[in-house]
This record gives C-alpha cells, sequence and structure tokens, in this order.
C-alpha cells in the first residue's frame, strides 16, 4: 500500500487514478460486450438458417413428386384381342396383349405418324404402367370388353418432368432426354386438353418400382411397420425391466456399475456397429432370413434399448422416495411398492422415452443396410419375415438414383417421414405436459 | 404364421393355470380353515410361471435352433456329389432349396426339387415336435404348481423372485449386447488378420478391397491398408468439428447468459429439431443441395472442387452436430455456479469478460468432454458420408477432393450379397473393431471427464 502511494507520487502524470483507466477502457470493453453477444447471435441464427435451408430445400424438391402428368386415352376393347376364345376367365383376361390396345389407341390421337421409329418413339412417351392400369381395369369389371373406355395413363417419368418444366424444349437436344419429336407430340396432346396433373396416388399405394412414375412408398410403410413393431414389443418391456431392476433393486455393487458403464457406453456404440452385430449374430449364427423386419427390428431394438432404458431412469428418479416409504409402510412388499405405486407414477416419463427412442430407430439407415434391407423389392411385406425396406433405407435408395423423379419421390418420401416424427415428438411433448408432476 | 398358434395354445393354457391356482388355492384355504399366506391372486401367478415360463424358453431356443439344423440335416441328405460341394456352392444350393421349399413351385432341377421336399417335411415335424413338447411342459407345469399349492406356500415370495429374475436377465441384455458386438467384431476381424497382416492394415497406405476374379489379373490380391480411411474420416470429422464446436458453443451460451427467456423457449425447440432429423435426410441435403453449392461456388472461385468433396460432408455433419455441442454445453455452463458469476460483477467484469474468463475456464473439462462426444460421433456417422463423400481412397487432406471414410467402407463392403469368407467382407468387420474400439475410448474419456467436472461443483 505504502510502496503503491509512494510510486504514484513519484511519477503523478504517468499513472492516471484507477477510476479514469477503467472510464478509458470502457468504450473498448463495450464494444467487446457487445461483439461477443452479436457473434452469439449469429451463431443461433446460422442453425436456424441451416434449419430452414434444409427444410426449404426439401419442401421444394418434394412439391412436384406429390403429382403426376396422366394422359386421357380412348382405349377399344376389342374383344377379338383380350380374349379371343370368349371365356372370359381372369387368367385368359389377365395375359392378354394390352400393349397393343394402348398403342393402337395412341396410334388414333396421330394418325400422321406411320414410321416404324416413331411410333415406337410415340410409345416411349407412355409409361409402362399403362398397359397394368388398363389391364387392371379391365380385370375389376371384365364387363367393358366390348366397348370403347376412357382410361388415365400416367405419362413417362420423362415427359412428367418435362411438363413440370424441369429442362426447356428450346435446350440442346443431345442433353434432354426427349426428343424434339416428342415434345411436339406431347404438346399437340396438350393443346387437344389430353393432358392432366393429377394427385400422385401411386406414390402412396405402390411398392417400389424401376420406372419412377410407377413407384411409391407403401411399401416401405409396411417394412417400417413391421420393423418398428418387433422393435417396440422387445425394446420396451426390456428397457424398462433394466431401469426397473438398475433404480430400485439393484445393490451398489461392482456387478451393477458395470452394466452402468455398459449401458451408458452403448448409447455411443456408432448404429452402424450394430448393424455388424446383427449380421455376424443374428444372419450368420442363428440363420435368420436376410433383409427380413425381424432381424431390422432386433437390431433397432438393442439400439434403442439404452436410450429408453436411460430415459425411464430418470423417469424412475423422479418420483420421490415418500411414495416407496409410505407404500413399504402399510405393508406392501419390495415388488408390490415398485410395481403398484413407482411404475405406474414413472410411466409417463418411460413412455416419453419410449416414444423418442422409436423416433430415432424410425430414422436409422446404417445399421439396417448390413442386414440387407436394402435390396430392390417391389411387394409389399406380408410379414415380419418377408423381405422389405424401411422409409429411411428407400430415400437413400431413390436419393442414390440418377433420375431426377426419383429424387423429388426421395424428397417427398422424406416429409412423410419427418410427418411422422413431427407426429411421435409432439405426442412425447403431449405427454409430459400432461403427465408431468411436481413433487 | 404357426408361431402365432404356439402363443395362443400356450396363452389359453396360462390363463386357464391362473384360475385354477387361484380357485384351489382359496378352496384349500377354506377346507383347512387356514388363512392363505399370500393373496389368492398370487397363487394363480405361481401356476402361470411354471406353466408358461419353461415352454417359452423351450420356444426360444427351438426358433434360434431350428434353422441350423434344419440346414445340417437336409444337406446331409443330399446326394453325396452335392454335398461335397465347396462351402460356398453348398450354401448357395441350400438357398436355393429353402426358396423352393419357401415358394412351392417345382424346381428344374431334381435334387433341388427332392430336398425342398424333405426340407418342408422336416419343418412340419419339427413344428409337431415344438407343439407337442410345449403342451406337455406347459401341462406337467400347470399340474405340478397346482399340486404344490396349500395355504402355507409362500407363493407371493417365489413369484416375486420370479419378477426380479426377470428384471435382472433385462438388464443383462445390455451387456451381452456389449459383448456381442465385441465378439463378433474380433472373431471375424482375427478371421481376416490371419490373410492380412495387422500391420499391413493399420500402417498400409494402399486400399483397394476389390479381390480379382482371375488370379493373373492386376492387383489381384488387393490392399488392406487403412491409413486413407483413418486419415479421410479425420479430416471430414475435423470440419465437422471446424463448423459444430463454434456454433454450438456460442450458441449455447448466447441461450444460457444472453437470451431473454422467451427466445430461448422459441429457439431451444428449434435446435432439438435439428438433432431430431434422421441422417439420411441430412445425407440427401449434402449430395443434393450442398455438394453442388460447393461444386459451382469453387468453379466460380477457380478452385477445383470434387462433386463428392470431404468438405461438403464435413461442413453438413457439423450441422448435424451443433445441437448436440449445444446441448452438452449448455449443461454445463448452467452447472456453474451463480456464485462464481456474481463474484465476477463484483468485481466489475462486463458479462461477455465474466463468460470468457470465469465461466468458460470453470466448465472447460465439461466443454472437452461435451466436445470428444461429438468427435466420436463425427467418426461413427455413416450415411451422411455415405450419401456424400467419395469411395476412392486417396490420401490426401485437401477437404476440396472426395476422400473416404471408415464408415463408407463398411457400408459398401458389406451391401449386397457377399461369400462370408472373403478378405474383403471380413476387412469390413476389421474397420469395425476399429471404429469400435476409438468411439469407446473417446466416451470413456469424455464420460469420465464430464463426471469428474460434475462432482467438482456439486
Amino acid at each position: 500500500m505504502n510502496s503503491e502511494t509512494g510510486h504514484a507520487a513519484a511519477v503523478p502524470a504517468a499513472v492516471p487514478r484507477a477510476a479514469d483507466r477503467v472510464a478509458a477502457s470502457l468504450k473498448r470493453r463495450y464494444a467487446a460486450e457487445r461483439r461477443f453477444r452479436a457473434c452469439g447471435l449469429a451463431a443461433v441464427c446460422f442453425a436456424v438458417f441451416c434449419l430452414g435451408v434444409l427444410l426449404f430445400t426439401v419442401f421444394r424438391t418434394a412439391i412436384p413428386a406429390f403429382t403426376q402428368t396422366m394422359i386421357e386415352l380412348e382405349v377399344t376393347l376389342y374383344p377379338q384381342e383380350i380374349d379371343p376364345a370368349g371365356t372370359r376367365t381372369a387368367d385368359a383376361i389377365s395375359t392378354a396383349d394390352y400393349q397393343k390396345l394402348i398403342r393402337d389407341a395412341l396410334d388414333d390421337l396421330f394418325p400422321d405418324i406411320s414410321d416404324r421409329r416413331q411410333r415406337r418413339e410415340l410409345m416411349a412417351l407412355l409409361s409402362p404402367g399403362a398397359t397394368y392400369t388398363l389391364r387392371d381395369t379391365v380385370m375389376a369389371d371384365p364387363g367393358l370388353i366390348g366397348r370403347r373406355i376412357t382410361v388415365r395413363v400416367p405419362f413417362a417419368d420423362d415427359v412428367d418432368q418435362f411438363a413440370k418444366g424441369r429442362f426447356d424444349a428450346a435446350a440442346d437436344a443431345a442433353s434432354r432426354p426427349l426428343s424434339d419429336k416428342q415434345i411436339e407430340w406431347f404438346q399437340r396432346l396438350e393443346q387437344r386438353g389430353l393432358v392432366h396433373h393429377d394427385f400422385n396416388t401411386t406414390l402412396f399405394t405402390a411398392g417400389d418400382s424401376r420406372s419412377p412414375e410407377l413407384a411409391g412408398i407403401w411399401g416401405a410403410l409396411v417394412g417400417t411397420f413391421w420393423t418398428m413393431l418387433v422393435t417396440m414389443a422387445i425394446s420396451f418391456p426390456l428397457a424398462i425391466g433394466a431401469a426397473v431392476y438398475l433404480e430400485e433393486f439393484a445393490p451398489k455393487n461392482r456387478w451393477t456399475a458395470l452394466i452402468e458403464v455398459n449401458i451408458n457406453n452403448l448409447a455411443a456404440v456408432p448404429s452402424i456397429v450394430f448393424g455388424l452385430l446383427g449380421l455376424a449374430v443374428f444372419l450368420n449364427v442363428f440363420g435368420l432370413p436376410r433383409s427380413a423386419p425381424l432381424v431390422g427390428g432386433l437390431v433397432l431394438a438393442l439400439m434403442t434399448l439404452p436410450i429408453i432404458i436411460i430415459a425411464s431412469r430418470a423417469a424412475l428418479k423422479a418420483v420421490p422416495p415418500s411414495i416407496r416409504e409410505a407404500a413399504l409402510g402399510v405393508g406392501a412388499s419390495k415388488v408390490q411398492t415398485v410395481f403398484h405405486h413407482v411404475v405406474p407414477l414413472a410411466m409417463p416419463g418411460m413412455l416419453t422415452g419410449a416414444i423418442l427412442g422409436m423416433a430415432h430407430a424410425l430414422g436409422e439407415t446404417a445399421p439396417l443396410l448390413m442386414i440387407g434391407m436394402v435390396a430392390f423389392i417391389v411387394d409389399i411385406p406380408g410379414s415380419p419375415l418377408s423381405a422389405a425396406t424401411v422409409m429411411p433405407v428407400q430415400i437413400y435408395l431413390w436419393s442414390d438414383s440418377p433420375e431426377r423423379a426419383f429424387v423429388e419421390r426421395s424428397a417427398a418420401a422424406i416429409v412423410i417421414l419427418l410427418g411422422f416424427l413431427v407426429v411421435m415428438n409432439l405426442v412425447a411433448v403431449v405427454l409430459r405436459r400432461r403427465f408431468e408432476r411436481k413433487w | 404364421m404357426h408361431i402365432l398358434i404356439l402363443i395362443a395354445t400356450l396363452l389359453i393354457l396360462t390363463a386357464a393355470g391362473f384360475w385354477l391356482g387361484r380357485s384351489r388355492a382359496v378352496a384349500t384355504a377354506a377346507a383347512g380353515r387356514r388363512r392363505l399366506h399370500s393373496l389368492p391372486s398370487y397363487y394363480g401367478w405361481y401356476v402361470v410361471v411354471w406353466c408358461g415360463l419353461p415352454s417359452l424358453l423351450l420356444l426360444l431356443a427351438w426358433l434360434a435352433l431350428e434353422p441350423s439344423v434344419l440346414q445340417l440335416i437336409t444337406i446331409d441328405s443330399l446326394p453325396p456329389e452335392s454335398r461335397d460341394l465347396p462351402a460356398a456352392q453348398l450354401g448357395l444350393l441350400f438357398n436355393d432349396i429353402r426358396n423352393f421349399a419357401a415358394g412351392g413351385g417345382t424346381s428344374a432341377d431334381p435334387v433341388v426339387q427332392a430336398a425342398a421336399d424333405r426340407y418342408n417335411a422336416l419343418r412340419w415335424t419339427s413344428y409337431l415336435m415344438l407343439f407337442g413338447l410345449m403342451a406337455a411342459l406347459a401341462l406337467a407345469g400347470l399340474l405340478w404348481a397346482r399340486r404344490q399349492i396349500s395355504p402355507r406356500l409362500r407363493a407371493r415370495n417365489r413369484v416375486e423372485h420370479v419378477i426380479t429374475a426377470l428384471l435382472i436377465v433385462s438388464s443383462v441384455v445390455a451387456v451381452l449386447t456389449t459383448i456381442g458386438i465385441v465378439l463378433s467384431l474380433i472373431f471375424e476381424a482375427s478371421r481376416f488378420f490371419l490373410r492380412v497382416p495387422l500391420t499391413d492394415f493399420l500402417f498400409g497406405l494402399a486400399w483397394s478391397p476389390q479381390i480379382a476374379l482371375r488370379a493373373d489379373q492386376v492387383g489381384a490380391s488387393g490392399a488392406f491398408g487403412a491409413v486413407p480411411l483413418f486419415v479421410g474420416t479425420l479430416v471430414i470429422a475435423f470440419i465437422a468439428m471446424c463448423v459444430a464446436m463454434p456454433v454450438g458453443l456460442l450458441s449455447a451460451i448466447y441461450l444460457a447468459e444472453y437470451a431473454h427467456p422467451k427466445f430461448r423457449m422459441a429457439i431451444k425447440p428449434l435446435l432439438e429439431i435439428l438433432a431430431g432429423i434422421p441422417t439420411v435426410v441430412y445425407g440427401f441435403f449434402a449430395a443434393l443441395t450442398v455438394a453442388p453449392f460447393f461444386r459451382n461456388a469453387g468453379s466460380e472461385a477457380g478452385f477445383d472442387v470434387s462433386s463428392e468433396s470431404a468438405l461438403a460432408a464435413g461442413v453438413v455433419m457439423g450441422i448435424m452436430i451443433i445441437p448436440f455441442v449445444s446441448s452438452l454445453s449448455d449443461d454445463v455452463i448452467t452447472a456453474v455456479p451463480q456464485s462464481m458469476r456474481e463474484g465476477s460483477y463484483g468485481l466489475g467484469a462486463t458479462q461477455s469478460e465474466t463468460i470468457r474468463r470465469v465461466i468458460i475456464p470453470a466448465a472447460l473439462p465439461g466443454i472437452i468432454g461435451g466436445f470428444l462426444l461429438a468427435v466420436s460421433r463425427a467418426i461413427g456417422e455413416t450415411m451422411i458420408v455415405v450419401m456424400a463423400a467419395g469411395l476412392a481412397a486417396n490420401l490426401t487432406v485437401n477437404p476440396f477432393q472426395a476422400v473416404t471414410t471408415v464408415t463408407v467402407q463398411i457400408a459398401t463392403l458389406l451391401v449386397g450379397d457377399q461369400e462370408f469368407d472373403s478378405p474383403k467382407t471380413l476387412a469390413a468387420f476389421a474397420l469395425g473393431l476399429v471404429l469400435f474400439c476409438v468411439t469407446l475410448g473417446l466416451n470413456v474419456i469424455a464420460l469420465r471427464i464430464v463426471t469428474k467436472y460434475r462432482e467438482q461443483y456439486e
């Protein structure tokens, strides 16, 4: 203190008073304060901006996939073509050459085209699915045979893309998938009012397909349903059992500590490693079928197990000890206390954890690639043992394909998947709000 | 769907057992004029345990073992010339047999046809045997348990013991999973290391796992030097952390220290949405939006940016990790005691000075722990890199070039049908083992740091 004042007295002009020094630096310090604060705000804004760009991109890409360009064709169902024998059996009707009928109908619209190659090009405007649409129409009502009917059949995906303005008629002919002729024919059809932009129901009702205009997510949705069913049936009871044991019964010893450390570490194991486990154990050791939702569900169940256990333990911890003591005090056994009082009170929290775990499993892709759920599967899976794929894998497969139309459908599938996730999370939030109790 | 019939039968039997046990307990108590030791329903449950549990265990064991036993018997009954085929072809043949057996069609190959018929017959026999055994076991258990019932039987204690045992079993599943992961990885990886020396794998500089079909083809042996993969993984993880760490940390600080509670309430759920988006969606975003954007921006600026650049995958991965870093940092920042802040304010520090000089140093261990957890996330992330990063193993640290990662290679080596003893597929398990060890190590260290840090302020 003394030396300080002595020093100050020696050179009074060089060292100003502390208050003056602070006042002089305040401006700089406040500027730094503002800069720091702006940095923080910028970081938050950047994160939100990324979210916005991501969602915007996905939605903008997805929107065209929800409509499909269709052509209105008048087809004459000549009985001699469909069923020359006149038996009208389902077998005979289903094997008829509907492609020829469609071609005839198309030729009627363009009587001026006679060149074989051009006629083939004309036919390429339509989706290969047009034949199946017509067949299904006739199969559903064989009485139509011999009549002239109007059907709406899908255009091929290139035409669909052109109709949605994905590429320009003025662009270099070599760089676009449609020839000048095809574009001209399409525009003539448009002028005659035969082109319609319908809601794409195929997207929601069909399985996968090689042609984008015939591909749908129904197969993947059903596969997801089976997989989630297996996951839920296995992970939820096991997780609750484990959480109840660790929180209520386990003695505080080395073994319990080992299990706890184990669960915490398991929660952080990369998901692809669970895929390796599924491949090595469930497929190779137990010989379960490849690509089956059963195996996918098992793998995802093991993966979500730690998530649900951790959430359930938190829920059990939140139940106050007084509840347990009261139950024990009136003569309940330990098991009765836990299952009659503690678990019911912790159930909303456990359910919330389970829903969040399921939401996590719903979006998981990598482990399912390992166990063969990436196969190209057209059929709708009928059981947990039939080959299937799931929504995220379908998104991966479609976004990988070169056709722009598949990329759009992939985005549409993302929108639907995100819709499911939003619903699940909302349910979790509502559960938490509704049943959360402050003790 | 035969299994549903089994389970339904079992359910009916156990339901009957419950009712029989309960009524018998009540009846014996009334006849002997004694009070029951436990509530009547516990006697019912006691019978249920004896009736259902052994059959259920039998069912599980049967389902686990049936496919391999059937395969053995079927292969054994094949004619000798097919039985002596090499293992891989025999596997294919058996797959054929199983497909025909399931499809019910007729096969061109009489051997396959006969074997498929035999396979179906065996399955039917196996099902009948299982059904008979389960029913016998359930009935025996039911009758035995029912005979045991007397007012003195301590039914509640016994049932509670079974419940506790079931709880222990379910908590052991997590341990079994870890053991399963470790054993399967080590087993398959050791088969790989028998063919490719460990040192070549860990220190080799060339990675081209394609095994040539002909012996005289160029590069016929395949090269399994994993260094390019490790470097690629680290480059992408580094880029991801460069994005996630500053943004995550700063936004956590802003939300915890500066933001108005209302703003915080609005922004936090948005960040959580970012955390809830499936990784395949990020992969879609990276491959279709970010990568072309960087490539175009690069060509405008005169750089040659690959369309599968590490930059795009890394940045998108960083965005994915932002909420992870921010929520972990938020936890540790709010855990710093209020008194430290007040002390700093009392000395005249501004808010940002308090944060930089007091709160961050105090929270540093927690932040480092969070950082390590985020790195382990980035290393283990698969879908973003599968969709946006390359396949070719370039040994480079240039973020504008395409690199490949450990997870990408695991996924590409194992997708599709493959025979199970080529070094190519086994290499995936070796990579998986490395990945598992590294992420596990990072996690153990991070969790230790975080718990140490928590103890400091509690």
